[in-house]
């Protein structure tokens, strides 16, 4: 009767900076835009691959403002806030665009030394996001977020060895429960309320690549769990706490202008290899910086 | 360097665990009601009109062993014992039964419905495969809980459950039977409230007969889960006090006999033929060019049949199938026609650029896939005004089913006129027209939405009096809901719901004259 579509999660647009092995110096302040591109044709319907010519590609599109402030060299603040635009080729369905929600992190790093040759650096992230406006959740894939207050707690531990790096990163997303506009809803058993349990997440990263003057350079490696959650069942409509795994690799490099060293930019691209009740998505992301130094 | 290390630790954990003891769980509004407390026993019920049923009697029930027999006495202490022994479990499932069968009934169904409703997935060559209840286990599983069906399933339990309590209220003030706690002081009652309530034939064991018995033949997949539910209630009933072991057995098997004939007339309802032919669906559209229209066509890919095409032919409740072919409206505007170029563009300008409060409305009154359909929707909304009404369970069947027959017989008028006109929806008419709800694979003339809404809101305005501005607003707001959503015009919405408050306007007449004023 209706066209079942589905949706991508945009956690792989979450600033690169809340989970890299890098921190800005004290006093130092960087601003900058990110422009991120998602696009996918097919989708893992709980685990069966399938495309959907009501939906034809899905496309999200974001812009996204980003800071991260130097307490001290140790101790980082961040925040961002995108605005979303999605989109579908196929089927019916309206567009929809809107300012998605606000993060705040805190980035510690409380310890680093040298083991043999190389250097090892461990860090603490913090971060909290909500959302910013009262966008529309159950309207997936189509929706701009999911709505959800989100509590992410992650460890990171970085080493570097000459020009060559590798950092590990887990994190664990707490999300609170979100509602609907709707007075019920069926998921495995009908719920009569318009509240939403959301299943938390485990996110964690590889990255392995080369640090010189300029250029930082990666290899990049996420997976996506979620414990929780339900399949979505054969020709179903997607739901904001559907089971969402993936695994996604990619690239990424930031490049310091070298005769202008205030400016960085930024650039790469993803491919989901792996999922669950996610899109099979190409995501691409390209910015630039602005550091201020305050002496 | 150790303390920094502890630091570490110490934040790193804080981070995890402070949100994970955070309280997430969520309940339903209907979870913690308390036990149903009639005002009214109804006594007289015995004598109302039934739906079916050609007399209250037409099913006999044997006279009751007297409470002083040995029979009734094992009974009594199989009652004792259960009470001797009750776990929390055991008393949380008295709490629920006894909010009310009826309504527990309802929303078993409705989860059923919002389960099932799931269009089925295209065949390699592009057509769509026809759940078959010969074989309903095989994928697409039967049935495809659509909104015709749904209506449909509805008003069967609910009319069942309706004659099969007017059975039971009729021997029970013919027998007397007073209920286990009334005989015997050392039975408690527990978790329920004491009545007056002749115990003989239960009628929770009345409502679980007649409901697993038409729901095996409405979710034939279903009947295992069903069933237990059966033995969770009777049990409950047993373990409260409120029943003894052969106010069960009777109840049970006068409600799988009254459901019985609900069975027979649901086998030759013309439900089995709604679905029609490659040729008939060909048909509709070659009529409607004929005529000079331009013809409804499935907006999905590929090209879906239409759902249900001859549910316009099913049988009706409250009146006959010629009644019901005269409450069919007029025909909407020519497709050609300045006032259908304005309708299309009133639609047009709602959704380009739509409004938060827009999309909500929208998505409020949505019942689409996955969820328990409008009918359900508007059984909800019954459902929790009756708590608060203090209703015995035959009132509650009564209302129910007086609601229910009012939304089946809106789907059957509306899927009529939907077929009969095989008007285009309003993306056929302008393709920039995007929607914020899929758009429902049928034509649009006249809103399924605003028919059921406009019956519903009528019965329901007759039932409780002082919400009647709240329904009638309700079902304003959902007919609306359609229009702002991109998926019909303004004509489709208002006539529906004048079409919709003409056939609740049976069912009041009805409730009239049922005896149950």
């Amino acid at each position: 009767m209706f066209s079942p579509v589905l949706l991508l999660l945009c956690y792989h647009a979450q600033a690169q900076v809340e989970n890299d092995g890098i921190m800005m110096k004290k006093k130092q302040w960087c601003n900058g835009a990110t422009y991120m591109y998602t696009g996918w044709d097919h989708y893992w319907e709980g685990k069966l691959k399938r495309n959907n010519q009501n939906v034809g590609t899905f496309t999200s599109q974001s812009v996204m403002y980003m800071t991260n402030y130097g307490i001290t060299d140790n101790l980082n603040v961040l925040a961002n806030l995108p605005y979303v635009w999605t989109k579908m080729t196929g089927g019916t369905l309206h567009k929809l665009d809107g300012f998605q929600d606000v993060s705040v992190a805190v980035k510690w790093r409380p310890i680093s030394f040298n083991i043999g040759k190389g250097k090892l650096s461990l860090f603490a992230v913090g971060s909290f996001s909500t959302p910013v406006t009262n966008y529309v959740i159950d309207f997936q894939p189509l929706s701009i977020g999911m709505g959800s207050t989100n509590v992410t707690g992650r460890i990171t531990a970085d080493y570097q060895h000459g020009i060559f790096f590798a950092t590990a990163s887990g994190a664990y997303v707490w999300r609170g429960n979100v509602k609907y506009d709707r007075t019920a809803y069926y998921d495995t058993e009908l719920h009569l309320t318009n509240e939403v349990q959301m299943p938390n997440m485990f996110i964690s990263n590889l990255f392995i690549g080369v640090r010189v003057k300029n250029l930082v350079a990666q290899a990049t490696l996420e997976n996506m769990i979620t414990p929780g959650g339900f399949d979505i069942r054969r020709n179903d409509m997607p739901s904001v706490n559907n089971k969402m795994n993936s695994t996604n690799v990619g690239v990424h490099a930031k490049y310091t202008l070298p005769f202008f060293t205030h400016v960085e930019i930024l650039g790469g691209g993803s491919y989901t290899v792996a999922g669950r009740n996610v899109g099979q998505a190409l995501m691409l992301h390209a910015g630039a910086y602005y550091i201020f130094s305050f002496k | 360097m150790k303390k920094i290390g502890l630091l570490f630790f110490v934040t790193v954990a804080g981070l995890i665990t402070l949100p994970v003891a955070c309280k997430k769980s969520i309940a339903d509004r209907t979870a913690n009601i308390p036990a149903l407390v009639s005002d009214n026993l109804d006594l007289t019920a015995g004598t109302w009109k039934p739906v079916l049923l050609y007399r209250a009697d037409t099913f006999p029930v044997a006279t009751p062993a007297a409470t002083n027999t040995s029979g009734y006495i094992a009974d009594l202490n199989e009652i004792k014992a259960y009470q001797h022994n009750i776990t929390v479990d055991q008393k949380e499932k008295i709490k629920y039964w006894a909010a009310g069968a009826v309504l527990r009934w309802n929303e078993i169904m409705r989860e059923l419905v919002a389960k099932y409703n799931l269009p089925p997935y295209q065949k390699d060559d592009g057509t769509y495969p026809i759940p078959s209840s010969a074989n309903p286990f095989a994928y697409p599983q039967f049935p495809f809980s659509n909104p015709p069906y749904a209506s449909r399933a509805y008003a069967y339990v609910s009319a069942a459950q309706y004659d099969a309590l007017i059975a039971c209220w009729f021997y029970k003030t013919k027998y007397n039977r007073a209920a286990p706690y009334k005989v015997d002081s050392s039975v408690q009652a527990i978790g329920i409230n004491k009545t007056d309530l002749p115990a003989y034939p239960s009628e929770a064991a009345v409502l679980a007969g007649v409901t697993v018995e038409m729901l095996k033949l409405l979710f034939p997949t279903e009947i295992a889960n069903v069933q237990q539910k059966l033995q969770e209630q009777e049990l409950a009933a047993i373990m409260s006090g409120t029943a003894a072991r052969s106010d069960i057995t009777a109840g049970e098997a006068l409600g799988r006999q009254v459901a019985q004939q609900f069975a027979a007339r649901g086998r030759t309802d013309n439900t089995s033929k709604a679905v029609g032919t490659p040729a008939d669906w060909t048909n509709f559209e070659t009529v409607a060019t004929a005529n000079g229209e331009i013809p409804w066509f499935s907006l999905e890919v590929p090209k879906r049949n239409p759902m249900l095409p001859f549910f316009g032919n099913v049988k009706p409740f409250l009146f006959d199938s010629l009644t019901a072919v005269s409450l069919r409206p007029g025909p909407p505007p020519l497709t050609h026609s300045d006032q259908m170029k304005q309708e299309t563009e009133e639609v047009y300008n709602y959704i380009k650029n739509p409004d938060r409060n827009q999309i909500k409305i929208v998505q409020f009154w949505a019942d689409g896939v996955g969820t328990y359909t409008p009918p359900g929707h508007w059984d909800a909304i019954a459902a929790e005004d009756f708590i608060r009404k203090n209703y015995s369970e035959v009132r509650w069947a009564r209302n129910m089913a007086l609601v229910n027959m009012s939304l089946m017989d809106a789907g059957i008028v509306c899927w009529n006129t939907k077929y009969y006109y095989f008007n285009p929806r309003p993306t056929q008419m302008n393709p920039s027209i995007k929607t914020l709800t899929g758009i429902p694979n049928f034509p649009a003339y006249i809103s399924g939405h605003s028919t059921f809404s406009g019956a519903a809101a009528e019965i329901l305005s007759y039932l409780i009096p002082e919400n009647a501005a709240k329904y009638q607003a309700m079902a304003q707001e959902a007919s609306l809901s359609r229009i702002v959503g991109g998926i019909h015009y303004r004509s489709d919405c208002s006539v529906g719901l004048q079409v919709g408050k003409n056939i609740g306007d049976y069912a009041v007449q009805r409730a009239q004259t049922d005896g149950g004023n």
